[in-house]
């Protein structure tokens, strides 16, 4: 498991709008580039110093790829960093049809098996 | 010596400026409301006649990532980029360029190094929303210089609450020891219970009233042994995930010292509650 290199993919991708695009019209064609470049980036975003040893889990992958923030949450994925990602790709069309809020209120309903219990830690 | 003539600890709601100034047909019910307590709020600052200003926030990731997350931070530049691309995005907030103040970031960095806070300092620091959206409420002209200092209250692990309340009194003896006359203010924000990308998100109130309850009166009465002796970092997580910004509203009373607030006012919105509290520890200029 690698959190952290799944916060560092949440952390670039929403600070990018054109990655962002990217990932909310084909999310595997975007984490197949990310992966194969963004992701060696030493730090946030070091262009000539690589890190050869980072990778996803085949869940992680699959989490990113399926926008599944329940998984992210469970297995312990920044907050922050997911919801404001996934409200940057779902807030507009959810409002449209739903009005404000409802794509936050859907996100809290789809983790209200937590409620009450011991979230799983972001410490890393 | 420098005049310590207010503290203002405040709960940052980065969707202030959005609410209320949306055009009639989109204004929230409270907006009205809202906006008459910041105003209000603002005048403790106004009156206080700051010649500069010690803002105390936190990096949400936006400059800062988990490769290298400083715990303690403090800007030293002469001015400041603030509202990254993600912020103007989401909550609607502008671009600034504020003044920095090198002079009394030196001295702060130096005094808190003497102090035994082992800060890291930033030469290229970008403000984020925790110091924007208090400027935006409190001193919306953004004509003061800043001397701009981060704490984590968001990448855990975290310091103790004791640790911020220390770190709150360093501040205010070097505050008080800088040698300028210049009128300086405190302006920290932080959050009481929060919940973000979680089961408690965007409810009809904040996690737990009882908790913001006993917060606010805790802050106002001055009264750091509840603090200590009630919040830890577990009791924050329990009444909500994003509760450890309540971390440097402790920070801000340390500046004040265990005195009673001399302002106190809330307002229940739909996901949280406000807080507004100012100090004046060297009297009420009111």
């Amino acid at each position: 498991m690698s959190r952290y290199y799944v916060n560092k993919f949440l952390f670039q991708v929403d600070g990018d709008p054109e990655l962002l695009a990217a990932y909310k019209a084909d999310p595997a064609a975007l984490m197949d580039r990310w992966e194969r470049d963004y992701g060696t980036r030493l730090g946030t975003n070091h262009t000539i110093e690589r890190t050869t040893w980072l990778s996803f889990t085949d869940q992680e992958r699959q989490a990113l790829l399926e926008h599944d923030y329940v998984t992210l949450f469970e297995l312990g994925v920044h907050f922050f960093l997911c919801l404001t990602i996934f409200i940057a790709i779902y807030d507009d069309e959810y409002r449209e049809r739903s009005g404000p809020l409802s794509f936050q209120r859907e996100y809290a309903a789809k983790l209200s098996h937590w409620a009450g219990k011991d979230y799983p830690t972001v410490a890393l | 010596m420098a005049h310590l003539s207010a503290v203002l600890a405040t709960t940052h709601h980065p969707f202030y400026l959005k609410a209320t100034t949306a055009p009639p047909e989109e204004r929230m019910p409270q907006a009205d409301e809202w906006k008459a307590k910041v105003e209000a709020y603002r005048e403790t600052l106004t009156a206080a006649e700051p010649e500069l200003l010690v803002m105390v926030g936190s990096d949400h990731f936006h400059q800062f990532f988990a490769d290298n997350y400083p715990t303690f931070l403090i800007g030293k530049q002469p001015r400041y980029d603030a509202t990254f691309y993600n912020e103007e995005r989401e909550f609607g907030i502008p671009k600034y360029l504020l003044e920095g103040h090198e002079d009394l970031s030196g001295f702060m960095f130096q005094g808190l190094l003497d102090r035994g806070f082992d800060f890291s300092i930033s030469h290229e620091l970008k403000i984020d929303h925790s110091i924007i959206c208090p400027i935006i409420t409190t001193r919306p002209a953004a004509d003061l210089p800043i001397v701009p200092i981060y704490t984590n209250i968001f990448a855990p692990p975290l310091p103790s609450p004791k640790r911020f309340w220390d770190l709150g009194r360093a501040i205010r003896e070097i505050i008080d020891e800088y040698p300028s006359d210049s009128r300086i203010a405190a302006v920290g924000s932080g959050h009481l219970s929060l919940e973000l990308g979680g089961p408690r998100q965007f409810g009809e109130t904040g996690p737990d009233p009882a908790f913001d309850r006993a917060a606010i009166d805790w802050l106002a009465s001055g009264d750091i042994e509840a603090i200590l002796a009630n919040v830890t970092h577990e009791s924050m997580a329990g009444v909500g995930n994003a509760t450890h910004g309540f971390l440097d509203l402790i920070l801000m009373m340390g500046i004040a010292g265990p005195i009673e607030a001399d302002y106190v006012d809330e307002l229940d919105l739909f996901h949280t509650r406000e807080m507004y509290m100012t100090w004046y520890p060297n009297g009420d200029p009111r």
